[in-house]
């Protein structure tokens, strides 16, 4: 086993290798192989898996890459990651990729799959329409339609037919994958201090990149140092982040709120990976509809969900309290819609729940944030005063 | 004289069909009558009369109370309850206007909902609204039909039967259910029918801007023209009449040589014709218009005018497939074609109406349309040689209004056009 630091290390590496250099090493390995870039926020990487390819996630150059051509495609009022994603598909950082997946979370992600289409890149563009209908025999069929013309543009590729065998065989693994991150959380709720958020966001990250099984190896070993006793407690209120599930802040800003005085025990920053709550069957002959009936029936929240029968504000609400946190932080990315049109919902129904939070927003190329620390750490000590206060009056 | 009584006759029609609808807005409740709020991109018109419920547009109530200056009260309403700066400026009126009493433009109060149909075509933020709208009106039904998008250029067999299936086993019942009426059939064909009349019309009207001198302005008069087919008058008697009506108008005017009519009369001499991309600005909608007829530019074709349908390719409502023909409808306006869709059809727009320059007007607030218009213009630049420009406004926020930014800019680029021109008439000479 790897000491958890260099762990740690080689997860940082990989999350933000703008080459994406272990996805060439894989492709170069064997004759046959696919890499599939996709955009946040979630797709079935168990589809691509199942179809002999690498499913590699596209979030942009951060704080990494300079953007000149990208810049010429955005005017200024729209979010940072379509010009930075762009730009890294234009400067052929994503030359390897052979086809790229637009999950339908917005109209910037989807209008830049059509940029994408017309700049010719990769031998396929495939905007992904996941179903806004619920019903396993409506929603649901369109939704295994959809990931046929996926497979279909694999098979188109390396000639390989997708058995129900090879897709059971990628879900279990992608289960492992996701037990594997719930466990991680689990642990940080209990003991924050065992490793910091900015640390958690590597190893997710990190799995967005690499082929699942290295991935999990690598779960499993971060796992077993996260049991053990180890960090020393600090004195942090409990926060949940969410908003900031497709544009990521620059890492800077993740360790800023734990620095400001905040345990982050749950945080939607790398939703795809966490999207499906628990396992989905992998023990079917119909394995594209369990992926599909899972995506209905046990989906995370997201603002690309019409929520009207599952309101969001309460799921959130439920994941504060089964996290045991103090308060919620809103964090979005500049102009991002989706996230910026949930706000007046979430915090509307959080002043009637009396559920404490703060918002901001911040841009992946950003790395300044003395302003947000200070609001964080403000909210921190109005939390802990108001527990002292609480105290008191109970004493 | 006569064509000026002809003129009024459309836009008397058109008065009487709005005014109309707002009056029975103003009784539904009295009247037991059921209201559906809805968008107009994939509006199910037709099937919201099959149930006889009165269809209300948010945007349009939104657009209306920009053009009437109530649009920043509104704005500023929303903004103190949490809205972004940086989202849709529709949104924000509505719920603006909502916050304060929803008092409708007109002044009459506009009736809570009894349907929420959210037909949610080419645009995310349409689903946000509702989700808004429905936390304030708990007791409204919620309907929902997914639009697949055109990803592929195409509409496939299997994205309609999604949507057909959608319609017949949520949408249909749900509305049956609140309604109390029976779905007709039948009823719904003659609907189709007299929307594929007004197509037919419309398609016409917009057709004749491949005149010299355009008889039209097929953008800033063209948002008029393209109002009774798109609040819920499409499927009517009364549209049918109305386009035939403005049809006869304006052949009379080919036939007399005439421009299109602008706020201040006729536009004397038509100096360049324009193709525009994006909704206009509401909140300055004269001045707006104004700088381009001061130039001479008319507009002979827009992509704002097919927001609520894409009528030129030759799709129709077609009543002997009823469902089928709603689903289609929806996935084929505008903001739910693709990006190279978009270049193709406002590229077909530009050589076939003769047009001396493309323009953008970027609208701060709506990626629907917004994000991509910089590739759209790039490419429709290199494809067809032509000159483009760009300019941004908002929709109902007047703060993102820059009338000097704006008229700078065009100022400069009819400049280029001008110049264009000439060097291009030296070369005819000399040719
Ligand atoms: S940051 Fe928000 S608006 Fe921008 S692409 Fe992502 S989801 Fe869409
Ligand atoms: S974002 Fe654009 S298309 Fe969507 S509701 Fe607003 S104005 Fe309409």
């Amino acid at each position: 086993m790897n000491s958890l630091p260099k762990l740690i290390q080689q997860c940082k590496d990989l999350a933000f290798d703008l080459q994406f250099t272990r996805s060439r090493e894989w492709k170069a390995q064997e004759e046959g192989r696919v890499v599939v870039g996709y955009m946040p926020v979630y797709f079935p990487r168990e589809i691509i898996h199942a179809a002999g390819g690498l499913p590699v996630a596209i979030f942009g150059g951060g704080d990494r890459k300079q953007i000149i051509k990208g810049d010429a495609y955005y005017q200024s009022y729209i979010c940072h990651i379509p010009r930075s994603i762009i730009d890294l598909a234009l400067d052929g950082h994503t030359n390897h990729f052979d086809g790229y997946l637009f999950p339908s979370i917005c109209d910037v992600i989807r209008n830049l799959s059509g940029l994408f289409k017309l700049n010719k890149l990769g031998k396929f563009v495939k905007y992904m329409d996941f179903p806004q209908n619920f019903l396993p025999e409506i929603g649901g069929v369109f939704y295994q339609q959809e990931m046929q013309h996926v497979l279909h543009y694999i098979k188109e590729i390396n000639g390989k037919e997708v058995t129900a065998h090879d897709l059971n065989h990628s879900i279990a693994l992608y289960n492992t994958n996701r037990r594997l991150i719930a466990r991680m959380y689990d642990i940080r709720q209990e003991f924050p201090w065992r490793m910091t958020i900015e640390e958690l966001y590597y190893v997710l990250r990190a799995g967005t990149v690499i082929p699942v099984e290295e991935h999990n190896d690598i779960l499993e070993q971060v796992v077993a140092h996260m049991e053990k006793e180890i960090g020393e407690p600090q004195d942090k209120i409990k926060v949940v982040v969410s908003g900031a599930f497709c544009e990521q802040p620059a890492v800077g800003l993740i360790k800023a709120i734990e620095e400001a005085g905040c345990y982050v025990v749950d945080d939607d920053y790398m939703l795809g990976s966490r999207m499906i709550l628990g396992d989905i069957d992998p023990s079917t002959d119909k394995p594209l509809e369990a992926i599909a009936n899972a995506y209905i029936h046990q989906s995370q929240y997201s603002s690309s969900i019409y929520d009207v029968h599952n309101p969001k504000e309460y799921r959130l609400a439920k994941i504060v309290q089964d996290r045991g946190a103090d308060g919620v932080i809103f964090a979005s990315a500049s102009f991002c819609d989706p996230s910026l049109l949930d706000a007046p919902i979430f915090q509307k129904a959080f002043d009637e729940m009396g559920i404490r939070y703060i918002s901001f927003q911040y841009s992946e190329n950003i790395n300044q944030f003395k302003v947000i620390k200070e609001q964080v750490g403000a909210f921190s000590d109005s939390i802990k005063l108001w527990e002292d206060d609480k105290a008191l009056v109970i004493a | 004289m006569a064509q000026e009584a002809q003129k009024e006759k459309s836009m008397v029609l058109q008065k009487e069909m709005v005014e109309g609808l707002f009056n029975d807005l103003d009784s539904a409740k009295e009247k037991g009558r059921k209201v559906c709020y809805t968008f107009i991109p994939g509006n199910l018109s037709e099937l919201i009369r099959t149930f006889d419920m009165l269809p209300v547009y948010p945007e349009i109530n939104a657009l209306q109370n920009a053009m009437r200056k109530k649009s920043a009260a509104y704005i500023r309403e929303a903004e103190k309850h949490a809205h972004s700066e940086d989202v849709c400026t529709y949104v924000k009126c509505d719920v603006g206007m909502m916050l304060k009493g929803n008092i409708g433009p007109t002044g009459q109060k506009i009736p809570e909902p009894d349907i929420l149909l959210l037909s949610y075509t080419g645009c995310f933020t349409f689903m946000k609204w509702f989700e808004t709208l429905k936390r304030e009106y708990p007791n409204a039904t919620v309907v929902m039909i997914h639009t697949p998008y055109q990803e592929n250029g195409v509409m496939t067999p299997e994205m309609t039967q999604y949507m057909v299936k959608q319609l017949k086993e949520e949408v249909i019942p749900k509305m049956e259910e609140v309604t109390g009426i029976k779905f007709d059939e039948e009823k719904l064909r003659r609907h189709l029918e007299l929307s594929r009349e007004a197509e037919d019309w419309i398609t016409k009207i917009f057709d004749t801007t491949k005149h010299k001198p355009s008889p039209i302005d097929a953008y800033f008069a063209g948002v008029y023209y393209i109002g009774p087919i798109n609040i819920g008058f499409r499927g009517t008697q009364q549209a049918v009449d109305y386009y035939k009506e403005l049809y006869g108008e304006i052949q009379e005017r080919i036939r007399l040589g005439l421009g299109p009519i602008t706020p201040e009369g006729e536009m004397k001499e038509e100096k360049y014709r324009l193709v525009v991309e994006g909704p206009p600005n509401w909140t300055n909608f004269r001045e707006f218009w104004k700088i381009f007829y001061d130039m001479g530019a008319v507009i002979v074709a827009s992509s704002y005018t097919k927001v609520g349908g894409v009528y030129d390719l030759g799709w129709r409502h077609d009543p002997s497939r009823p469902l089928e023909a709603l689903a289609e409808y929806c996935m084929n306006c505008y903001t739910n074609l693709n990006i190279p869709q978009r270049i193709d059809l406002l590229s077909k727009c530009i050589e076939e109406y003769q047009a001396d320059g493309y323009i953008t007007n970027s609208i701060k607030s709506c990626n629907s349309f917004s994000a991509g218009q910089l590739g759209m213009m790039r490419e429709i630049e290199d494809r067809l040689d032509i000159p483009v420009g760009f300019i941004e406004s908002d929709l109902v926020d007047p703060r993102y209004f820059s009338y000097s930014n704006i008229k700078n800019r065009l100022e400069s680029y009819f400049q280029m056009l001008a110049q264009r021109k000439m060097m291009e008439a030296h070369e005819a000479i000399h040719a």
